[in-house]
């Protein structure tokens, strides 16, 4: 892409205070996210992609912040330094958000229709009919059947998917440069899953819409997204094409991740599994975060904390194998099991 | 809609045939009878005494009364009440309306007052204001009413004679004033009552009201409506208000039975010629019709009372209206 | 292995479990809290009052020295709470009254909670069509006033002796904590602690005394915590009408009749005990908040 990206991310830091001490959910993370683009932002729960994705909508209240250095490039403009209201106007208007639970994220005492008309009375001004009419246009763009029934109707009264897609449309009413969609298929049956991705796909493509899709399903990523960013412990761990991360990913925790995808027709074995867990956030280990977990890991892991290493055309690892990848070719047992440490806290 | 209607019809006419049969039972039971203290004054003779004893019906058997009793209340014959020398049915002809303007009222009030001071205190957690009125609403919360009602009148009728002491008009200057000193004299008579009912009411609908809203925030849709775009404000009366004020009506409906009581105790200490003062005089002088009675209408007030709430509930959220 | 789990063992893990968890986190939790503390200090501060009564008040409440000379006289250093019509003095009464006052809704408390924990308890337990019909009987109960049958049966009866006033305020009022304990007990009696217990072939009333009711138990403390305010007023109510404790007896609500009709020129013979029992309901309304905080924390924290 020659065209400026639409969003830069760098170095955000974002924390939270709590009893155990300051927990660092989410610890110099940098990545770019071009016009048209989709990204999938993959990893486990508690390694900090969600709060990164409340981070970029300045959605973090309550105990945590944002700290100071940490730069959201939106459009040309930096979102931290926008003020409150400034910010209002960037949230719903250029770039949207959407969850993995419809039922919880609508509000069940107001009609469809008056949610997704809600966004074009904050941000284009319109009058109700007009807002109506919008929300009826954004429900057919969904592929709702009946839309102006349907309008009138409540969550409660409409199918999982088909909330689902209600809330993808209440997204994109102001036609966002950005969508953040956080594991918008977790919650839902896999044929529906495969309806909403489908959807997403065609919307992106007809509104040329950048979409960060955050997931810890790599099949999902294979299909929708061409670029894949793995966070771990707070940071980006690897950040590749598609195409190569699944034919050659480079980090062992991205291996890991791969190898634990049930395969079908593969037959017997067992499911391949990452030892141990995710290390506590108020207690981030020295050097490499991931060697206590790492088959391969060695004395400079635990030493020496690894920096992002580029490995090839839009690939980076943050693994010390990027210089020494001579040490891969020997798996041993993981270093915790081995001296018998517990994994994790 | 229309079931939930017909299913709280049907629980009203359960619920108050249980009161009439409670009261039934209760008042057969004690000792004594309801010429008792027309005999302690001498003024009935034992023999007139068994006359109006079989007049009314109370030297058949048991049963058979009931039968009887259950009939007149569902025809609406609440009998002849001994203390007043009146139709039962008259007594509380006047008396219900006076409960009424005073409940009414305060109801009114505090409902606003508690919402509104529930939404600023949430909107404003943790501030010096939110734990300031906190703490005020607490100590309401725990007043007990009648000696609220006292306090007030020591302060407003007595200390700073501003208000009438009791009573609902002026006894003797009332009929002399025109239409407007007359609305102005019962207005005068209900500020007292009504501020100590108020004040109570609101303590508790505002604490309520504040947790509700404070619940409500921290729910999925309040996020979606932040990435909406939309303003702290708008959030909050547009999405957590109409989330919670369900809630709210709910407790006003369960609060019901209390607020009768209320309303009995701060009547009976401004003498407010109500529902509460009927029935305390009532149970004093062994009026068992009026007792009866008053019992009956209370429940009913009641029942109807948590009725409305429930139907006000469904309107607010649509997901009962199913039901 | 080891040898097969005995009862013994069951019992013995649940009750270590009782020791270090939930109730000593939720206690530690509590003690943390200065407000609660501040108000379990001031109740404990009354308690003793109310026991030690004869050592802490400075007059017999019933005595009349001087009708005459001592009625009505305003609060002084002689007496801080000053004297009634008939020169009682009104710190003395409020002293002893706490006796009453506290006693009786403690006892009714006790009972009511007894009452409806017990039936909460059979009727989750249960489940099934026994529990259904119990819970109808509730729902009936509890459409019922209570004040209504208060003044109906206290009125109608006359001199109510005061165990018979605690058995009726006890009777009228443990509905609310019948239907509180059967839902927890409904949940508990699912979770996986109870199934084991059975499994080994506890009988099932031992189940649901040594394993589920001490974990049913705790929103019926707080229950209790925060109702006692409400019987306390309730008793004062009811005596303030004439119909609940009756003379010789003071009760805090007997003493404000007692300075009602003087409102205005004796206003202290009704403030006094209004306070008291201001001051004793606002505390247990703080104890029993922090309670439900410290057995069930939901706020986050913040920095």
């Amino acid at each position: 892409m020659n065209a400026e990206p639409l969003l830069i991310v760098r170095d955000l830091h974002t924390t939270f205070a709590t009893d155990a001490g300051i927990a660092r959910a989410v610890d110099g993370v940098s990545f770019t996210v071009a016009r048209g683009e989709t990204v999938g932002l993959v990893g486990e729960s508690g390694c900090g992609k969600s709060v990164t994705a409340l981070s970029l909508l300045r959605l973090i209240d309550g105990a945590g912040r944002i700290e100071a250095g940490s730069e959201i490039i939106l459009e040309g403009r930096n979102l931290i330094a926008l003020s409150e209201r400034e910010m209002r106007e960037v949230r719903g208007n250029r770039v949207a958000m959407i969850w993995q639970e419809p039922l919880s994220a609508l509000n069940p005492v107001m009609t469809v229709g008056d949610q997704i008309g809600e966004v074009a009375r904050v941000h284009a001004g319109a009058s109700r009919r007009e807002a109506r009419a919008k929300a009826v246009e954004m429900l057919r763009l969904v592929g709702i059947s009946a839309p102006e029934q349907r309008a009138t109707e409540y969550p409660h009264q409409l199918s999982g998917g088909m909330r689902q897609r209600v809330v993808i449309a209440m997204a994109l009413v102001m036609n966002p440069a950005l969508l953040i969609a956080d594991e918008p298929t977790t919650a839902l049956d896999v044929t529906i899953q495969a309806q909403i991705i489908e959807l997403l796909r065609e919307v992106q493509q007809r509104m040329g819409m950048s979409v960060l899709l955050i997931t810890h399903d790599l099949g999902v990523v294979a299909e929708t997204a061409s670029r894949v960013i793995v966070m771990y412990a707070g940071e980006v761990v690897e950040e590749s094409p598609v195409r190569e991360i699944f034919a050659a990913a480079h980090h062992p925790y991205t291996e890991g991740l791969l190898r634990a995808m049930p395969r079908v027709g593969a037959t017997g074995g067992r499911l391949a599994v990452i030892p141990g867990s995710v290390p506590a956030p108020t207690n981030w280990p020295s050097g490499c975060r991931f060697r206590d977990r790492c088959p391969y890991a060695w004395e400079r892991c635990e030493r020496e904390h690894p920096p992002l290493y580029q490995i090839g055309a839009g690939h980076l690892s943050r693994c010390h194998l990027a210089v020494e990848p001579e040490r891969r070719t020997h798996p041993h047992v993981p270093l915790a099991a081995a001296t018998g440490a517990g994994a994790g806290r | 809609m229309r079931r939930l209607l017909a299913a709280r019809a049907a629980q009203a006419v359960v619920v108050v045939a249980i009161v009439a049969t409670i009261v039934f039972a209760l008042t057969h039971l004690a000792p004594g009878d309801p010429f008792a203290t027309a005999i302690g004054t001498g003024e009935l003779h034992p023999a007139q005494r068994e006359a109006l004893r079989a007049r009314y019906g109370f030297d058949r058997p048991i049963a058979e009364q009931y039968v009887m009793y259950l009939r007149n209340v569902a025809r609406g014959d609440l009998g002849w009440s001994f203390s007043r020398s009146r139709p039962v049915a008259e007594a509380l002809a006047t008396a219900v309306p006076n409960t009424l303007l005073l409940m009414g009222t305060a109801l009114l009030l505090s409902l606003a007052l508690g919402v509104a001071a529930g939404l600023v205190q949430a909107a404003r957690r943790d501030s010096a204001i939110d734990r300031g009125s906190s703490a005020i609403l607490l100590v309401f919360y725990s007043m007990p009413d009648f000696w609220l009602a006292l306090m007030m009148m020591l302060a407003f009728a007595y200390a700073l004679p501003i208000f009438p002491v009791s009573g609902m008009i002026d006894p003797v200057m009332h009929e002399y004033l025109g239409t407007w000193g007359r609305i102005a004299d019962r207005a005068r008579h209900l500020v007292l009552p009504a501020t100590t009912l108020t004040l109570l009411i609101t303590a508790a609908i505002a604490r309520h009201q504040r947790a509700a809203l404070l619940d409500a925030a921290r729910a999925d849709y309040t996020r979606t409506a932040k990435a909406k775009g939309l303003t702290g404000r708008a959030v909050l009366l547009r999405h957590t208000l109409r989330n919670s004020i369900g809630t709210t009506i709910t407790l006003v409906g369960l609060m019901f039975p209390a607020l009768l009581g209320g309303a009995v105790l701060v009547e009976t200490v401004f003498a407010w010629p109500g529902m509460g003062q009927l029935a305390t005089s009532a149970i004093t002088t062994r009026d068992y019709s009026l007792v009866t009675a008053a019992a009956i209408i209370g429940a009913v007030m009641t029942v109807v009372g948590s009725a409305i709430a429930d139907i006000l509930t469904a309107v607010a959220d649509p997901r009962l209206r199913e039901r | 292995m080891s040898a097969p789990l005995s009862e013994v063992d069951v019992a013995a893990t649940t009750s270590r479990a009782a020791d270090t968890g939930p109730w000593r986190l939720a206690m530690r939790r509590l003690r943390r809290d200065r407000v609660a503390m501040v108000a379990l200090t001031v109740l404990a501060v009354f308690v003793a009052a109310a026991l030690f009564a004869p050592l802490v008040a400075p007059y017999p409440p019933n005595a009349q020295p001087d009708i005459v000379g001592l009625a009505r006289v305003a609060p002084s250093w002689s007496h801080p709470f000053g004297t009634d019509i008939f020169s009682r003095d009104v710190l003395s009464r409020v002293i002893y009254g706490a006796r009453i006052s506290l006693g009786v809704a403690t006892l009714a408390i006790l009972l009511a909670m007894s009452a409806g924990t017990a039936w909460g308890a059979v009727a989750g337990y249960a489940g099934g069509a026994t529990d259904a019909v119990m819970m109808r009987i509730i729902d009936a109960l509890l459409s019922v006033p209570r004040i209504l049958i208060l003044l109906l049966v206290l009125g109608l009866w006359g001199n109510i002796s005061l165990p018979m006033l605690v058995l009726v305020l006890g009777l009228t009022g443990w509905f609310g904590t019948s239907r509180l304990v059967r839902e927890r007990v409904r949940a508990l009696s699912k979770q996986d602690f109870t199934l084991a217990a059975r499994a080994i072939g506890a009988r099932d009333i031992r189940v649901l005394w040594r394993h589920v009711l001490p974990n049913a138990l705790s929103p019926v403390i707080v229950a209790a915590t925060l109702g006692i305010g409400n019987v306390i007023v309730l008793e004062a109510a009811l005596s303030y009408l004439g119909i609940g404790v009756r003379p010789p007896h003071a009760s805090w609500g007997n003493i404000i009749e007692d300075g009602a009709d003087q409102i205005g020129s004796a206003w202290w013979i009704a403030l006094f005990p209004g306070l008291a029992m201001l001051v004793t309901v606002i505390a247990f309304n703080l104890l029993g908040d922090a309670l439900r905080d410290a057995l069930d924390p939901r706020d986050e924290r913040r920095p």
